[in-house]
């Protein structure tokens, strides 16, 4: 691994330069799980690095030497002392192994010890190609669920339980901590915590069908505070229409297709199907992270998913304009 | 396209290469974008408790009988839009009508099922106008009939991730009926 | 009485011996010679050629991959298009050239290189080779019916299963599995009989080429790894598609992780199975260019084994993800970094043998060095994914992808361009052209670095893989075009790699009997050899047969020359043991082949098949097996006529 620091720090900087939205970087941590990892990380591409370097250089000297040979270097006392030479090398490979088993186990452990029961625990579970995240607590009035979107507070142990609705996701969130899967029949359980408030990019890892490139989600990480006023905003039900138009868009979520899938609370559309959309116009994206969440694309994506994301379950909504813009003020306003 | 699909071994070599041909494409499409007829396309579909309405010579309806996918798809939407509910999971019936057995009310044709969905039909189907898809509808169509064996038998879901509650699918053959 | 004697230069056989052996192994001319022959280097040859093409159509797609990837927001490829290019590509790279091309050679190579007249089992061989045939055409007649496998070439259920993966894709890729999974047994069974029983006389344990000990191992990590995705796509993912069983389905108590184990025993092992021999390769190539015996003879075996060994006990680091216990999986990290040793001691070896020899820089020693650049790469790398934790960042992103891509293209396919730059004159009797292989090998070296270096940093920056495009603003986009733009050097460096190939056909160099001066024994006859690989079978006397060649050295005369009769020799000292006549040229093969096609490939749709498909193989397997008038018998060795 020829992995200089340098250069990999210079590519991922210019790269992000570039477009710099969205840091999937597993090099950045921003949480101790995720720092664990990225200090094996850097061991493993430093010892790596030098392994192949000597390993390369001496190949190409012995090629070189050898390219000016008269005579073969043979006979008993070479073969000794080219054994010699070769016990060396593999006894500094076992060396180098044993010291990498080491630092791995207790990385691996030193992740695993990070359990802690009274965690803020959060179900997510995997659809096809949408993200359902549930807020548990121990008071059933304190549960509520959202979607594509985990708001964490900074600085406090997060406990993520992952299922699988349908087929195997992976979740994977690289600031944070490295993946885990999503298998029907089982829970997994991760633990992380976010040292820094920001936005993290999640994806799903596994692949899981024609979207799998388009299962993205967030992990905002919120100083406590305000990770608080978002909880008690999200337990609330949806707003009521504040206008006519609102009103006129309620009607057209009801009475279509919208209510077959998904939920708002506080009115009659109860689905599971899809997403649940009571507090849509609090998240940052659409689609599970592949539009930005503003009344351009939300249009787009109500009119026509099929073209943003092929093969997605959701059908395409062909609306009429002054349906279209009341539907629209209507999800914007679930805030 | 309609009802040309037949077991490829029963065919002699030459023909089982061009059905092969055609059947492995249409059987195989996946289609995310098309806009097939809809409820619009049957104005005149009027129905009384015993008749079936009357018939569309569209050519495209045949495509979601006969395409696998589809009717798959057909299976998540029965399962998601609750269809099975009434009906059970794997069409055995309850508060609703079997429809894993040879008896349809109002008619097996795609476009009979696709209005008694659209429509509604007294006694308790609710009318799923606006509410669901044409394209959804239509696959919806096909799974419903691939229950009791009325799409081509590769279509047929041998199981799905679940508990398999009721019946199985394709419990139930079309028989003849008696008279 | 059979006995080794004084070699005379003017031969054994007097002249009408020598016309009578021609006519007795002459192959069958026309089309019906063609789909009868069982002649080990003819069905080697098209085995070959077959993975070659697969090789070439897994090379397109993978091209359309970089295509797609080129720049973000792409709209070459659907997704629909998109999963079943790149799962064909996976399956087709993995099943139907990796394994077979490895198996292919070795059927060419091995009656050579242990001196005797053609595989074990010669009308299974051919048996061997209409099944992979029938297997490969299947998936590519589905493919073009729009029917290609779309759930990645290890079909993950649920996702493969009966729910997810609708219609007949997930059925025809686990039926393609079983085909191979039939042609790489018989090829494993031959392979292991002849190494074991038909060595020339005098090459006992310790004499064997390092190749021939390779592709021993090989072969038994096929006998061992294939029953299980074996088992698991032919039996119980076709079953529960099938007919609804629920192996998979945990909410009746089936197991989606249960997949996954069953499918990586074989997986990993898989790896090794392509990997193994192509250290053979290296380990024969290097002592030819570097015109010195190797260095640590022993050690290179025992590294073989031990890696056979190991490569069992490694499965799991494809599971790190899962969910299971630590203890468990620290045991396969340990499992992970242990097989390091074994394939760094080669390495060592290898530059050692350089170091002391006097290397001549001829292509295939090229390719044999940029072989170890990139495998001492791709090793590192996987120690790296084989720490849990570096694993739960880096798995299914493209770090894997680069990381694989380096032990595929670097530890297996370089060393077998080195292999077909070194063995091409022994198959056609012609040279290579060494600047066009100078040329290929620079364009590929650089292509492949190119191509995969560059998806390590992707892989790390949190692109994973399988995704059939990518937002701009994940900043992916120029090491994904760099990348694509290295697919086009390979490209053309492959397509240089064809126009040699054909020129060489056509105007190569005669390349006489042994153009390197090399050690082992296919370089003692003819190129291409004659039917009868050799006109008397000669006796061993050292590990570099050609090399340590007495002056006075011996062969074995007094086989028949009007009967098709091997030299069967004991398993460890290669002593002569009796003399076995081989069955001839027989068409039953092809259409035993023929009914097990159509028995799996009617298996997709109705499982009467396997009821039917068998009782179609009685008949062609009775004709197979039907005494003949002279029936070939094993005679004792002391009664065989002087």
């Amino acid at each position: 691994m020829r992995l200089p620091r340098a250069l990999l720090a210079l590519t991922a900087a210019a790269a992000l330069a570039a477009c710099g939205h969205r840091d999937l970087s597993a090099l950045d941590p921003a949480g101790p799980q995720a720092g664990r990892i990225a200090a094996l990380t850097w061991y493993l591409v430093i010892v790596g690095s030098a392994v192949f370097v000597v390993t390369t250089g001496f190949l190409l000297y012995a090629l070189w030497r050898g390219g000016r040979r008269v005579e073969n270097y043979s006979g008993e006392a070479a073969e000794r002392h080219i054994h010699r030479w070769i016990y060396g090398a593999v006894g500094v490979t076992t060396l180098i192994l044993l010291v990498t088993l080491i630092y791995d186990f207790t990385t691996g452990r030193a992740l695993a010890s990070f359990a802690e029961p009274d965690a803020l625990t959060i179900r997510v579970t995997g659809h096809q190609w949408w993200w359902q995240v549930q807020y548990i607590d121990p008071v059933p009035s304190n549960r509520f669920e959202t979607a594509n979107e985990i708001h964490v507070p900074v600085g406090r142990r997060v406990r993520i339980e992952v299922q699988a609705a349908d087929v195997i996701h992976s979740f994977w969130v690289p600031n944070l901590h490295g993946k885990v899967d999503l298998i029907p029949g089982y829970t997994n359980t991760t633990y992380f915590r976010a040292d820094r408030a920001g936005v993290y990019h999640g994806r799903c890892a596994e692949f899981c069908g024609y979207q799998h490139a388009r299962m993205d989600f967030l992990v905002i990480a919120d100083p406590p505070a305000q990770f608080a006023a978002w909880y008690r905003n999200q337990l609330r039900s949806a707003p009521a229409p504040a206008d006519s138009v609102q009103q006129a868009g309620q009607q057209v979520f009801l009475s279509t297709r919208c209510a077959m899938c998904h939920t708002v609370r506080g009115t009659e559309a109860g689905s599971r199907v899809g997403p649940d959309l009571t507090h849509l116009a609090s998240r940052t994206t659409l689609a599970a992270g592949t539009l930005p969440n503003i009344r351009g694309s939300l249009g787009g994506w109500v009119l026509d998913p099929q073209s943003i994301k092929p093969g997605a379950y959701m059908p395409p909504n062909p609306l009429e304009p002054d349906e279209l813009h009341a539907l629209l003020s209507y999800l914007e306003s679930l805030k | 396209m309609k009802r040309t699909f037949a077991p490829p071994y029963l065919r002699p070599a030459a023909v089982l290469a061009l059905a092969a041909l055609a059947a492995g494409c249409d059987l195989e499409q996946r289609s995310f974008q098309e806009t097939p007829p809809g409820a619009t396309a049957f104005p005149a579909v009027q129905t009384t408790d015993i008749q079936a309405g009357p018939k569309s010579a569209d050519p495209s309806v045949g495509v979601y009988q006969e395409n696998r996918w589809a009717v798959s798809q057909g299976q998540t939407w029965y399962e998601q839009f609750n269809c099975a509910g009434c009906h059970a999971p794997g069409g055995g019936g309850g508060m609703g009508v079997p429809l894993n057995d040879a008896e349809w009310i109002y008619g097996s044709d795609p476009e009979n099922v696709f209005a008694t969905i659209v429509e509604g039909r007294p006694n308790g189907m609710p009318s799923f106008r606006g509410k669901i898809s044409n394209t959804q509808l239509w696959q919806l169509v096909a799974y419903v009939r691939s229950i009791s064996g009325l799409t081509p038998r590769d279509t047929w879901s041998p199981r799905n991730d679940h508990m398999q509650e009721g019946r199985p699918n394709r419990a139930a053959r079309p028989e003849p009926q008696l008279p | 009485m059979s006995s080794t004697e004084a070699r005379v230069p003017a031969g054994l056989l007097n002249p009408a011996e020598r016309e009578l052996m021609e006519r007795t192994w002459r192959p069958r001319r026309g089309l019906w010679g063609w789909l009868i022959a069982t002649d080990h280097k003819s069905i080697a040859t098209r085995y070959i050629i077959t993975a070659f093409v697969f090789f070439l159509l897994g090379g397109i797609e993978a091209f359309m991959i970089r295509l797609q990837l080129a720049r973000p927001e792409n709209h070459l490829l659907d997704p629909d298009q998109y999963n079943q290019i790149f799962t064909m590509h996976g399956t087709t790279m993995m099943f139907l050239f990796g394994v077979p091309i490895q198996l292919a050679v070795a059927l060419y190579l091995v009656p050579l290189m242990v001196g005797t007249r053609n595989v074990a089992f010669p009308r299974l061989n051919a048996l061997g080779y209409w099944t992979y045939v029938i297997g490969g055409l299947f998936l590519y007649v589905s493919f073009f019916l729009n029917t290609g496998p779309d759930a990645g070439w290890f079909a993950y259920v649920p996702l493969a299963g009966p729910q997810f993966s609708a219609g007949k894709r997930v059925d025809v890729w686990a039926q393609m599995v079983t085909f191979t999974e039939i042609a790489a047994l018989t090829a494993a069974v031959e392979i292991i009989v002849t190494v074991l029983k038909q060595r020339a006389p005098g090459m006992s344990l310790n004499r064997i080429p390092i190749y021939v000990w390779a592709v021993l191992v090989t072969s038994f990590l096929v006998l061992f790894a294939m029953p299980s995705v074996a088992l698991a796509s032919t039996a119980m993912l076709a079953m529960d598609r099938l007919v609804g069983t629920h192996f998979f389905n945990p909410a009746e108590g089936g197991d989606p992780l249960l997949w996954q184990h069953l499918f990586w025993f074989f997986g990993h092992p898989e790896v090794y199975i392509m990997f193994i021999p192509a250290t053979g390769y290296v380990s024969d190539i290097i002592p030819v260019f570097a015109r010195r015996k190797m260095v640590g003879h022993t050690a290179l075996v025992l590294s073989l084994v031990a890696t056979g060994f190991v490569s069992f006990g490694l499965w799991v680091h494809h599971m790190f993800t899962t969910g299971l216990p630590q203890l468990g999986q620290s045991f396969f990290t340990g499992a992970s970094l242990m097989i390091a040793i074994p394939s760094g001691v080669q390495i060592f070896c290898w530059i050692a043998t350089l170091w002391a020899g006097r290397p001549r820089f001829d292509t295939p020693l090229l390719f044999v060095i940029g072989f170890i650049v990139l495998f001492v790469c791709g090793g590192i790398t996987g120690v790296m994914i084989a720490s849990v934790p570096f694993d739960q960042q880096a798995h299914d992103t493209y770090f894997i992808v680069a990381h694989l891509h380096y032990v595929q293209m670097g530890a297996f396919v370089f060393p077998l361009f080195a292999a077909f730059y070194y063995w091409f004159p022994k198959l056609t009797g012609r040279l290579l052209s060494e600047r066009m292989g100078k040329w290929n090998f620079w364009l590929f070296f650089i292509g492949v670095n190119v191509t995969f270096f560059p998806q390590h940093f992707l892989g790390l920056m949190g692109m994973t893989r399988r995704v059939y495009t990518y937002l701009p603003e994940t900043g992916w986009g120029p090491l994904n075009l760099l990348s694509t733009i290295g697919a086009v050097m390979i490209a053309v460096s492959v397509v240089l790699f064809i126009a040699n190939v054909v020129r060489s056909l056509a105007a190569g160099l005669p390349a006489g009997a042994d153009p390197w001066g090399a050690h082992t024994l296919e370089w003692d006859t003819a190129s291409p050899p004659p039917p009868y690989n050799f006109a008397h079978i000669p006796v061993v006397d050292g590990l570099y047969p050609l090399w340590e060649r007495s002056p006075d050295a011996a062969v074995v005369t007094g086989m028949a020359a009007g009967k098709r009769q091997v030299l069967v020799t004991s398993v460890m000292d290669a002593e002569p043991e009796s003399i076995y006549e081989h069955p001839g040229p027989s068409i039953w093969p092809l259409i035993v082949a023929l009914t097990i096609g159509v028995t799996f490939i009617f298996g997709i749709f109705t499982p009467w098949a396997f009821l039917v498909g068998p009782a179609l193989m009685f008949a062609p397997l009775v004709l197979w097996f039907w005494p003949r008038r002279k029936e070939p018998r094993e005679r004792g060795f002391a009664e065989e006529p002087a």
